[in-house]
């Protein structure tokens, strides 16, 4: 059983959840940008929530279904059509042996995750399907013309299910634990990030989220010895343009991480389209938590 | 030692140095092998151990030794790694005038130390070597290069490397190996994993 990959758009991926615990290797954790979406559409097409499903940004894929089979599909909404008939997302179609599969462009938001029953089945890498865009680890971004394969059906599909599809907000709050390394920057830096509205630049891509708005000034000069990075690190480059890293992020870097997004936002900020306004606000748990 | 947050789920702890760190990363792993630590991630770095993937930082806070860098595990027996390397470099004569030596000088010096893995980072694989006295730390080249081969060793401030896939790369050449430093079919993949003892033999 497979996916033919008809046209794939203007970039696709295969993701699953990523290559977590080999960060002291050097090898970055990848995994949908979106994990709670890819979740959501393995759910749906009745998958174990880590099963390789395609990370389709900006939609533009037309792929067929070669037999009879179950997908679904999660993320930003988008058009879709099973046939040419309009379908919906959030719920688990079935797809009739040959029939083509359209996503659309969506009209807010990035990123559109298809999920099908058994899972996009190409060789694991270090135990994840992920295409890691940093280390270039997993399989190639998909290409029309491109067969993949799809597995044996893990669990028949759930018979009604629903994930909420929502666009993604306009203007984006994100929640900032201050750490590790605020202290390299004036105390101004942090009222400025807390208090300045910034906007996500189009230099965006899997590794990270580059954010234009008023500089962070330091506190401090010198090099910052490398150090290890997490999900979510807002890093602060000599331009004093904050970077926050996403799944594809290096697992280590010398530029000091003024604070950390909360993972739990992470999921919308990989939503978030260039010229996106960004706030960020400080959790209430943070504030006890130094 | 000293350790701050990094976010809701994760601790990056602070240490004097590159031995200490090599100390506090057998401690933590050994923590967590026994099960007393849950942490996803053991990151050593430069002057840091990060634990991502912590449940519960604030417990691991108190749970954590006042002194992780005299490492008061019980270290494993260190894995010993020999790299054939034939010293032809194109920066070899430029190290050669830093170190105030020849080529000769260079390899002499350079397989007659005894290096330490103290971390990865820039690739999968790619492994910060410790172990070059201060008088032997080299910059990086002003410029960098737009690639360099996989297998080429090289060094850049206070350590060596080999560069396990080409990349581009800024630090100063001095020989190659046919080693394989990232393998997806071993397990671990990468060669050299942080703790591991190196050392360069001259191929001719």
């Amino acid at each position: 059983m497979s996916l033919e990959i008809i046209r794939a758009g203007v970039r696709t991926t295969v993701q699953d959840l990523g290559r977590p615990g080999l960060a002291h290797l050097g090898v970055p954790r990848s995994g949908a940008l979106d994990a709670g979406a890819l979740r959501a559409a393995n759910r749906l097409a009745g998958n174990p929530p880590g099963a390789a499903g395609l990370e389709i940004t900006l939609g533009g894929l037309r792929a067929r279904a070669t037999r009879a089979m179950t997908l679904a599909v999660t993320g930003t909404p988008a058009p879709i059509a099973v046939g040419r008939r309009p379908a919906d997302p959030g719920l688990p179609l079935a797809v009739p042996a040959g029939a083509v599969i359209d996503i659309g462009r969506p009209a807010a938001g990035l990123r559109v995750y298809l999920a099908v029953n058994g899972g996009i089945a190409v060789p694991p890498v270090l135990g994840s399907r992920s295409t890691d865009t940093l280390s270039g680890l997993g399989p190639e971004p998909v290409r029309d013309g491109d067969v993949l394969p799809v597995g044996p059906a893990a669990a028949p599909p759930p018979g009604v299910d629903v994930a909420l599809c929502r666009p993604p907000a306009a203007a984006l709050r994100l929640r900032v634990w201050p750490g590790p390394r605020d202290d390299w920057f004036t105390a101004d830096a942090w009222r400025t990030l807390l208090g300045a509205g910034y906007r996500v630049s189009p230099q965006t891509d899997r590794i990270g989220a580059r954010l234009t708005g008023p500089a962070l000034t330091r506190a401090r000069d010198g090099e910052l010895p490398s150090e290890g990075l997490v999900l979510g690190a807002i890093q602060v480059p000599a331009d004093g343009q904050p970077l926050i890293f996403l799944a594809d992020h290096p697992t280590t870097g010398g530029y000091p991480v003024i604070g950390v997004v909360d993972p739990s936002d992470v999921d919308a900020l990989a939503q978030a389209r260039p010229g996106t306004a960004i706030r960020f606000t400080r959790p209430r748990e943070a504030a006890a938590a130094r | 030692m000293h350790a701050r947050r990094a976010g809701p789920s994760a601790i990056l702890i602070e240490l004097p140095g590159d031995e200490a760190v090599s100390a506090a990363y057998e401690l933590l792993t050994g923590l967590r092998e026994r099960g007393e630590l849950t942490a996803a991630e053991i990151v050593p770095a430069a002057r840091t151990v990060l634990l991502d993937g912590v449940p519960d930082p604030d417990r691991v806070f108190r749970l954590l030794p006042e002194d992780l860098s005299t490492g008061t595990g019980t270290p494993a027996k260190p894995h010993r790694i020999t790299i054939p390397t034939r010293y032809d470099g194109e920066d070899l004569d430029d190290v050669a005038r830093l170190w105030g030596t020849d080529r000769a000088g260079v390899i002499a010096i350079h397989t007659g130390t005894e290096f330490r893995v103290a971390f990865c980072g820039f690739a999968p694989g790619f492994a910060y070597l410790t172990g070059l006295g201060p008088r032997h730390h080299v910059p990086r080249r002003a410029s960098p290069r737009t690639r360099v081969p996989a297998g080429t060793v090289a060094l850049a401030g206070p350590y060596s490397g080999v560069y396990p896939t080409a990349s581009p790369g800024g630090w100063q050449l001095i020989g190659r190996t046919r080693e394989t430093l990232f393998d997806l079919a071993n397990d671990p993949p990468a060669l050299l994993a942080p703790g591991t003892i190196v050392r360069f033999a001259e191929e001719t």
